[in-house]
Parts: structure tokens; sequence; C-alpha cells
């Protein structure tokens, strides 16, 4: 069993820095786990943790029902990959799969059976004769991936590893390392993952579950699909989604229905809000994804009405940007939808659509709309 | 056709000027640099022809091309006017070296390591005082060091020829040794912490192999120098069983006769030899070591 505790843990670096401020995560035995968030929110720093490469400062770290905090890295169990690499130099790819196992002492053909068999997962094969420097980025980037895969760890750690690779590579490989973790599921012998990535695509797609993080703190830890539909601040509500979540300043008001005001117009906010509001009236953040926004002919009721200031043409769909007031919006709209006739400084309605609009609470940004 | 732009005569007269001051300026760079480079080596260019010629044909021609070459000077000198040929010199010279160049690699691998790569209390202060000695004139250690090591009882042996280098008192291989460390990113070192090695084990590797081009430089540096060293020698070793080369060709200086000038160059000639050997044998690796930060990306 190699779940991961992670127990208030903080680290305050030797310049006095706090990149920490007590976490808390509990990832399952076999779980995928992505840590994600802008950059220098102490990501790495709180991988390192626990690859025991930084000291920690505060908190306990378990892997099992072995608490870490003082074993060495090599003694943890885990396999880390590094952002560039890291592969020795000097070395041949064989030398590098095998440099933990030779270390640890085990038999010679124990090894070379490992090596093979690791080779052939990440076809790898051909270049075990090669140093590193002849290899192209995505092939070190799968040797990295073997030199971790070979010891066989309770619990995998990557830092940004696609990061140095080019768009199609990256998504290639993305596909590459979920598959490989699902075939360990399947094979009886789950690895537990925790994976750093500022790629929100890379999160969404490759995390069983992802923990979004900002300035040393959690923001929230959920899947996907509760990550998305059910933030639980409106740092994550920004951070996840493309376009971005349209995140406005409006007046809550809860007579007969919920109705928001954004600069002097009033709409009355879709239905199911006012059931699942839990907040009282006056100033808010309301928040409501692009693609959940439709436009209307300027002037119809339940819209607020606005000047569009940017149509941007992405050929399934047309994102069109509208000041209303003080607020700029964005609004995804399906191609075949969207009247072509529209053109920047034209007046049209923007109306909330769906159930899927978010009241935030001004001051401290939590969703205040997720009551059942 | 395409209509290719008219380039006027004028442009072209312009162009022609400039590539001729071009090369007259170069011909006159390389001219300059081929004589400054002919005064410079001119003397061991001297001294090799000398080295062949009779004692006294040196001081009546000034051409370093001998008019009867003569290997007499190279087996006069050979025998030396001691119990011992040269080659209990060159023997004696390879006993400091060698041991001396061993112990600088290890020494200053540790002690580079462990200032490139460890937080430890006081670092700064004691790393200030290691680059202090690199400013400290040689001189002024001498009397102090000699005494020492007389009290201990080690004059006359090699020992104190060996054992302030194999602990690392050459503060400038540290100093180079850091520099080039630093150059190197720490994750391979991590990775292989990762990957179970413990301090030393990720030292001897990882890191020295990363390290061999510099090493190879400071062992290099070391070789010349001590080859070349002629002070260190001549205050601790006294008797001429000792000798390395250094002192062995100033010992025929000494000799009460008139001074057998063929046989100092002849002897001066093969002293050379080894340095320049180990130069160009190892001159790729020298050149690719003081450039530092010589990792690829
Ligand atoms: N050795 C250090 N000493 C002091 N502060 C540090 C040190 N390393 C990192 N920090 C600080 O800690 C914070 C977190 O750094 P960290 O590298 O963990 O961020 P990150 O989330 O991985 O960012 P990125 O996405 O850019 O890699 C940053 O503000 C950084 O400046
Ligand atoms: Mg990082």
């Amino acid at each position: 069993m190699a779940e991961l505790q992670l127990k208030s843990v903080e680290k305050m670096y030797g310049n006095g820095f706090k990149a920490v401020h007590g976490i808390d995560l509990d990832v399952k035995d076999g779980e995928f786990m992505v840590l994600v968030g802008p950059s220098g929110c102490a990501k790495s720093t709180t991988l390192r943790m626990i690859a025991g490469l930084e000291t920690i400062s505060g908190g306990e770290i378990r892997i099992g029902d072995k608490i870490i905090n003082d074993l060495t890295p090599g003694k943890r169990g885990i396999a880390m990959v590094f952002q560039n690499y890291a592969l020795y130099p000097h070395m041949k790819v064989r030398k590098n799969l095998s440099f933990g196992l030779k270390l640890k002492r085990k038999p010679k053909d124990e090894i070379e059976e490992s090596t093979g068999e690791v080779s052939g997962i990440l076809e790898i094969d051909e270049l075990l004769d090669r140093l590193p420097k002849q290899l192209s980025g995505g092939q070190a980037q799968r040797v990295a991936v073997g030199r971790a895969l070979i010891k066989s760890p309770e619990v995998f750690l990557f830092d940004e590893p696609l990061s140095n690779l080019d768009a199609k590579l990256r998504a290639s490989m993305r596909v590459r390392i979920t598959d490989l973790h699902k075939r360990l599921r399947e094979e009886g012998r789950p690895a537990t993952v925790i994976y750093v990535t500022h790629d929100q695509v890379e999160a969404m797609t490759m995390g069983d579950r992802i923990c979004v993080m900002k300035d040393g703190h959690i923001m929230q830890v959920a899947d996907p699909v509760t990550l998305y539909e059910k933030p639980a601040n409106a740092f994550v509500a920004g951070f996840i989604g493309m376009p971005e979540m349209n995140l406005a300043d409006a007046e809550l008001s809860l007579d007969g229905g919920a109705k928001l005001t954004l600069a002097g117009q009033t709409i009355t906010a879709p239905a199911d809000l006012a059931a699942r509001l839990n907040a009282a009236p006056g100033p808010v953040t309301m928040g409501i994804r692009p693609q959940h926004m439709t436009l209307t002919p300027d002037g119809e009721e339940n819209a607020f009405s606005g000047t569009i200031h940017n149509i941007e043409f992405m050929g399934h769909e047309v994102n069109v940007h509208v000041t209303v007031g003080e607020a700029s919006f964005i609004a995804v709209v399906p191609t075949s939808q969207f009247d072509l006739k529209l053109q920047r400084g034209d007046r049209v309605g923007l109306r909330p659509t769906g159930t899927q609009m978010h009241i935030f609470d001004k001051a401290s940004g939590e969703n205040v709309s997720l009551a059942q | 056709m395409t209509a290719i732009p008219q380039i006027s005569a004028d442009t072209l007269a312009n162009m022609e000027k400039q590539r001729r001051r071009a090369r007259v300026s170069s011909t006159f760079r390389y001219s300059l640099l081929i004589i400054v480079g002919l005064i410079m080596v001119y003397p061991l260019v001297w001294m090799f022809g000398a080295s062949f010629k009779t004692n006294a044909e040196i001081f009546s021609s000034p051409s370093f091309w001998p008019k009867e070459p003569t290997v007499q000077g190279y087996i006069d000198g050979w025998q030396t006017s001691t119990p011992y040929t040269f080659a209990k010199f060159f023997g004696n010279s390879m006993l400091i070296i060698i041991p001396k160049m061993i112990g600088t690699a290890i020494s200053c691998t540790l002690v580079a390591y462990g200032f490139a790569r460890f937080d430890f209390p006081f670092k700064k202060i004691i790393f200030s005082t290691v680059i202090a000695t690199l400013l400290l004139p040689n001189v002024v250690t001498r009397i102090p060091q000699y005494l020492l090591f007389r009290d201990i009882g080690w004059l006359d042996s090699f020992l104190p020829l060996w054992v302030p280098s194999a602990l690392a008192g050459d503060a400038f291989f540290v100093f180079m040794l850091i520099q080039f460390l630093r150059a190197i990113p720490r994750d391979m070192e991590e990775a292989a912490r990762v990957d179970g090695a413990n301090t030393l084990q990720t030292l001897i590797y990882i890191v020295v192999p990363m390290l061999m081009p510099a090493l190879i430089s400071v062992c290099l540096f070391q070789f010349m120098w001590t080859m070349n060293d002629f002070l260190g020698p001549l205050i601790y070793l006294s008797s001429v069983e000792n000798y390395p080369i250094s002192l062995a060709l100033k010992l025929s200086i000494d000799t009460t006769e008139a001074f057998a000038w063929n046989q100092i160059l002849a002897m001066s000639c093969l002293a050379l030899a080894p340095s320049l050997f180990v130069f160009f044998m190892a001159q790729k690796y020298f050149i690719e070591g003081i450039s530092t930060g010589g990792v690829k990306g």
C-alpha cells in the first residue's frame, strides 16, 4: 500500500521565505494526483520535500504507514522525473537506467531483465547504447521515465516533465504516461503518481484528482469534473478553463429569486441559482464560463447590454469580447449560431444560460453558490 | 527574368577599396604576430640547436644551427658529475610529481565539492580564508613552513612537497574546481540521490566524471608547475640523491670546472620533454577544462 499523506507540511527556506504554509493532502494508493498552479506557488518545493531533496520545516509526510520526514531520498521508495531529464551525461542509456539498481546491489541478470522490460515498454531498446547527448528531447524524456519506472517505486514524482517538449510531442507523451499508469494498474501493481505541471490541459486530462495551489496554499483538491463545475473559490474558477471564467463585481439581491445588478442593469439569474445560494444580498463576485453565455439582440430581457470590442474567430467557435460598463466578458459562441454580420462596436445582449453560474464572496473569494 | 538591383560603379569601387584595406590590415597583423612569436620562441630554438654544438662553438657563433652537430653534450650531461645518472633525477621528479598530482586531484575535488554543494556553519568565512591564501605571496609562508617541517623532522624527504598539496593546499585549484562545479546543474546529483546514492557515491559516480575536463587541467598544471619548481626542492632537499631535475640542472653549474654549457643545454632540452609531451597529449581536455562551464546543455 502506498498512499501518500501530507499533514500540515510547511517549508521555510534558509533566507526566511515561507514557501509552503501548512498543507494537507491525501493521495490514495494508485492515484494520479496532479499539482497545478501558477509559477512560484511552491509546486516544485512540495514535490521536492516529498522526494527528500528539500528538508521539511514542519508537519509530516507519510508513505504507506511510514513517516518519511528523515529518510534519505533513496530510502523513501520514490522515483522522480526531472524537468530537464537530468540524465547522467557520461553514462550510456543502459547504465542510466540501471544505475539505481546497481547501487542496490541487485544481481546482474535481474538488472538486465528489468532493463529489457522497461526499454520495451518505453520503446527505447534501440537507444540503449547511446549517450544522453545523442538523444532527442522526446527520447531523453522516455529514458528519464524509464529510469524512474525500473525501480518500481511506490510513488512516482514528476516535475513538469513535458515542458521542454514541443506541443505535438507533449500531447503524445501525455497519452503515453497516462497509458503507462493505467497499464500498471491493470497489471496489479498500481503506482501512485504526483505530477507537477502549470499546464491546465495536462492537469485536466491526466489527473484522477487535481490539487490546485496558490502561494503555498492548497485552494482545492478534486477530480477534474468537480473542479470545473464546482470550483471552491474564485481563484480555482479563474485558473481552470479556457478561456478563463468571466469574473465580475456585481450586486446581489434576493427579492423573488436571485437578481444581479451590474453597471446599473439588473437581470434575474438562472432559476437554479437561488436554491444553491448561501449568501447575504450585497456586493459579490459573479462568475460564469464563456461557454455558458449566449448573445442576444440588444435590449432583450435578462441579458446585460454591452458593446463588442473584439471578435476572435477560432474555427468551430467564436470568442466574442463584450464590455458591460467597467466589466469585460468573453462569450464563446458556436460558429453555426454566430451572426457573422456582427462587428466591433455593435451593441448586443449577453445572457447567462444553463445552471453554471457561480457567486463568490467578495472578500474571501469563497464560492457561496454550492449549497445543495 | 527578375530585375536584379543595379549596383552602381561607385559602390563596386567602394567594396573593392574595403576589401583591399582588409587584406592590408590582416597582412600587417599577421606579420606582427609572427615577428613577436619568433622573438618569443627564439631562445628555445637556440637552446635546442646549441645543445648539439660543442662547448667552444656555443660562444663563437650566434647562429642556432650547429656547424658540427654532436650528441656529446647529451652523453656527458646524462652521466653528470655525480655518482648518479640523469635517469635518477628524472625518477626523483616523477616521485615528487605523481603522488603530488594524485593528492591534489583527490583533495581539491573533495574540498571544492564541499564548498560548491553544501551549506555548513561559517562557510563564508572559511571560503574567504581559502581564497585569501590565493592572494598571499608564496614566499611569506616559506619560512614558517620550513620551521614546521623541520620540527616534524621531514627535511630532506619528499613529504614537505607532497603533504601540503595532498591537503588541498593549492587554493587556486580549489577555486578553479568550484567555478567549474557551479556551472554544472545540480539535477544530475539530485537524480543520483533519488536513485539511492549516498554523498560519496554521488561524488564518485556522478560528479567526478562530469568534472573530468577540469580535473585533467588541474593535474596538468600541477605537473608542469612541480616539474618547474625550483625553490621548493631547493629548500627542503639537501642530499643529491633526492634531487629532482630542476635542482640537478643547477648542479652542473655549481661544479668548480668551467661550465659545460652544452651539457646543461642538452639536459634542459630533455627536462622540457615531459611537460611538452604531457601537454600535447592532454591538450584537448586541457583547453576544455580551463574554459569553464564545459557542460553542454
Ligand atoms: N532555495 C530557495 N530559497 C528561497 N526561496 C526559494 C528557493 N526555492 C524556491 N523559492 C521560492 O519558493 C517559492 C516556490 O518556488 P517553487 O519552485 O516551488 O515554485 P513552482 O510552483 O515550482 O513554480 P514554477 O511553476 O515556476 O516551477 C517561490 O516564490 C520561490 O521564489
Ligand atoms: Mg517548479
